[in-house]
C-alpha cells in the first residue's frame, strides 16, 4: 500500500494555502524540525512563528494572532498540545471564540520511544469537553490534507490530531470530506468497527479481513471527526448490524468510544458494544507494534471484541 | 483633552466603579480604582481609538490582563463612549455582556481575560500579528503585580523581546497587594524593573496615579524600535477612597451602603 509522511503532506497543505490566503501563519515550539512545519518556514520565514519551548504562551500568542485577523495553525506534540497549553487553548482561544487550529502530533502510541511523559491517551477526552470545538483525527495522508483545508475555511477552533510519520494512504485524490462526517471503509452487515486515526484504522481494517473468513462481515467506519460526531451514520450502522466495537489510540474514557456510547444509549438503540482503547493507564516506551500489543489494541483484539458481542 | 478634565474624568470613573459594584454587589474595588489614571491616560489621552470604530484594525489595542479589574474597564470604556453608560447599571446582571471579568462581548474588550497570565501572551499576539502585516497600531496590555507570579508571563516577556515588539507595551499595576496580604508576604517578585530590563525590555517606573505622568512616559516611548516596552506604574490599590487604601479586604470587599455613600462623598471633592 502506498504510504506518505504525514507531516510533509501537514507542511506542504499549509504551504499551498499560505499562498492563497494572507493570513495563515504557523506556530511551533521548538519542533519545526519534528513536526515538518520546517518546510513551511522555509519557504514562508515572516508567516513562521518559533515559540521556543514555551507551549502555552505559543497558545496565548497564537490568540492574539487570531483576534487580530490571522488564522494560526499551531503544532507542538499532542500531549503538550492539551495537558501544557489547555488554559490557554479553553479561555484565551475557545472561550474568546477566536480562530486557532492546534495541531497535536505524536498521538497515543505513535510517542513510541518518548515513552509515558510525551504518550498522549488523555488528548480527546480533554478536548471533547471544550464546548463548540472541533476535533478530528484524519485517518491518513488525504484525509490530513483534506482537514487542514477545512480547518483553515472554518471560523473558529479546531483540535487535530495527527502521527508524524508514514501512514497508508486510504483515499483517493479525489475524495472529499467534511467536519461531523465518518466514512464507511469496508461495507458490513454483522458488526460495525469504528475507528479513529491512522493507527486504529488499519488495525481496523485488517480486523475485518481477519473476520471475513469466519464468515462474520464486520463493516469498518472511519470516525474521522470526533466532534462532532457523525450521528446519522453511526446509529444508522448500530442499528443494522446491532454490534458495535470503537477503537481508538486513547483512553477509551471520554474519548471515541465514550462518545459513541452516549450516542448509542440516547438514541434508544438496542446494540451490543465494546470498547478497543487504553483503559486507564499510562503510556510506556517501545514501538508502535509493540505498544498496540502490550494495551491490548491490536486487530486480533478488535476481532476478539467483535467474536465476543454475541 | 486638557488635563483638568483627564482629571474629572478619572474622578467619574472613581464614582462610577463605585456605585456599580455597590448597586451589582460583587467586582473587585480595589483593583479598580487602582488602575483608574492608567486607564484615564490611555483611552482619553494617549490610544488612537474611536469608540464609533471598535472594530477598526488600524486601533491601538488595550488588553486588560488583570480582568478582575473589569468594573474599572467597563467604566472607562462607557464614559468614552464605547456603550451607554447606562448598560453599567446591568453590570452583572444575567443577559448582561458585563461580567465580572471581561469577555469580547463588550464594545471596546478585546480579550476574554480574568484567569491570570493570558493577557501578556494574547498581546504578544496581537502585536506581532501589527508588525507581520506592517500596520502600526501599538498594543497596551495592563497586568497587576500579584499576577506576574503567574510564569507565563515571563514566557510571554521573552518572547515579547525575542520577536523584538517595540509596539508593545506592559504596563505593571503596581499597587503592592494581592487577593489576602501583599505581594512581598505572598510571593516576591521584586526587582521587577530588573527582570524586564534582563528580559530585554525598556524599563520605565512611574506614579501611576499622574496621568500627567504617565502621559509623558507614554508619549516618549520609541513604538518603531526593537525594544518592546514596560512601565511600572506605581499605584494605590482603592486610590481615591481613604479608607479603600492600601487595605487587603478590599480586594473583593462589597461596600455597605453607608460605606459606599462616603466614597462617592469623598469623590466628590
Amino acid at each position: 500500500m502506498e504510504k506518505k509522511e504525514m507531516r510533509a503532506v501537514y507542511a506542504e497543505t499549509l504551504i499551498d494555502l499560505a499562498r492563497e490566503n494572507p493570513d495563515i501563519v504557523v506556530l511551533d515550539a521548538d519542533l519545526m524540525k519534528a513536526n515538518g512545519t520546517a518546510a513551511f518556514a522555509k519557504a514562508f520565514p515572516d508567516r513562521a512563528v518559533d515559540c521556543g519551548v514555551a507551549e502555552a504562551n505559543m497558545v496565548g500568542v497564537a490568540s492574539g494572532l487570531s483576534a487580530a485577523g490571522k488564522i494560526p495553525f499551531a503544532s507542538t506534540f499532542a500531549c503538550f498540545a492539551s495537558r501544557r497549553a489547555y488554559d490557554q487553548f479553553f479561555l484565551s482561544a475557545n472561550y474568546a471564540r477566536l480562530n486557532v487550529k492546534l495541531v497535536g502530533t505524536d498521538p497515543g502510541v505513535t510517542a513510541k520511544y518518548n515513552g509515558g511523559t510525551h504518550m498522549p491517551f488523555e488528548d480527546l477526552a480533554l478536548m471533547r469537553v471544550i464546548p463548540g470545538l472541533t476535533i478530528v483525527e484524519p485517518s491518513d495522508p488525504t484525509s490530513l490534507a483534506g482537514f487542514v483545508r477545512l480547518a483553515a475555511a472554518h471560523r473558529g477552533c479546531v483540535y487535530m490530531r495527527m502521527p508524524r510519520t508514514a501512514a497508508n494512504v486510504l483515499y483517493g485524490a479525489a475524495e472529499t470530506f467534511a467536519f461531523g462526517k465518518a466514512k464507511v471503509l469496508r461495507e458490513g452487515g454483522d458488526a460495525a468497527i469504528v475507528a479513529l486515526g491512522s493507527v486504529m484504522v488499519n488495525e481496523a481494517l485488517a480486523a475485518a479481513e481477519a473476520l471475513a473468513a469466519e464468515g462474520t462481515h464486520a463493516a469498518v467506519i472511519d470516525a474521522l471527526s470526533l466532534k462532532p460526531l457523525d450521528l446519522d451514520t453511526l446509529l444508522r450502522y448500530a442499528r443494522s448490524t446491532g454490534r458495535v466495537v470503537t477503537c481508538e489510540n486513547a483512553q477509551i474514557a471520554g474519548g471515541l468510544g465514550g462518545a459513541v456510547a452516549e450516542a448509542i444509549l440516547e438514541a434508544g438503540v438496542a446494540a451490543k458494544f465494546a470498547r478497543i482503547g487504553i483503559r486507564d493507564e499510562f503510556g510506556e516506551v517501545g514501538t508502535v507494534e509493540y505498544l498496540i500489543e502490550r494495551y491490548g489494541i491490536t486487530a486480533a483484539h478488535i476481532a476478539a471484541a467483535v467474536r465476543s458481542l454475541t | 483633552m486638557e488635563m483638568h478634565e483627564l482629571e474629572t474624568a478619572a474622578r467619574e470613573i472613581r464614582r462610577s466603579i463605585v456605585a456599580t459594584i455597590a448597586r451589582a454587589k460583587g467586582g473587585h474595588m480595589g483593583a479598580s480604582l487602582s488602575e483608574v489614571d492608567i486607564l484615564t491616560a490611555l483611552f482619553f489621552g494617549f490610544m488612537r481609538c474611536d469608540p464609533a470604530a471598535p472594530e477598526d484594525p488600524e486601533r491601538d489595542r488595550f488588553i486588560l490582563s488583570k480582568g478582575h479589574g473589569s468594573e474599572g474597564l467597563y467604566c472607562s470604556l462607557a464614559h468614552r463612549g464605547y456603550f451607554p453608560q447606562a448598560m453599567l447599571d446591568d453590570y452583572l446582571g444575567h443577559d448582561s455582556p458585563l461580567t465580572i471579568h471581561p469577555t469580547r462581548h463588550t464594545p471596546g474588550v478585546e480579550m476574554n481575560t480574568g484567569a491570570l497570565g493570558h493577557g501578556f501572551s494574547n498581546a504578544v499576539g496581537v502585536a506581532l500579528s501589527a508588525k507581520k502585516s506592517g500596520r502600526r497600531f501599538r498594543t497596551f496590555v495592563l497586568t497587576g503585580d500579584g499576577e506576574l507570579q503567574e510564569g507565563t508571563n515571563w514566557e510571554a516577556a521573552m518572547a515579547a523581546a525575542h520577536f523584538k515588539l517595540g509596539n508593545l507595551v506592559v504596563i505593571v499595576d503596581n499597587n503592592r497587594l494581592q487577593l489576602a496580604d501583599t505581594v512581598e508576604n505572598t510571593m516576591r517578585i521584586e526587582p521587577l524593573g530588573r527582570k524586564f530590563e534582563a528580559f530585554g525590555f525598556e524599563v520605565r517606573g512611574v506614579d501611576g496615579h499622574s496621568i500627567g505622568e504617565l502621559l509623558g512616559v507614554l508619549g516618549g516611548l520609541d513604538y518603531e524600535g526593537e525594544r518592546p516596552h514596560a512601565i511600572i506604574a506605581h499605584t494605590v490599590k482603592g486610590r481615591g477612597v481613604s479608607f479603600m487604601e492600601g487595605v487587603p479586604e478590599w480586594h473583593h470587599r462589597i461596600p455597605t451602603g453607608e460605606e459606599a455613600a462616603r466614597a462617592l462623598e469623598e469623590l466628590s471633592k
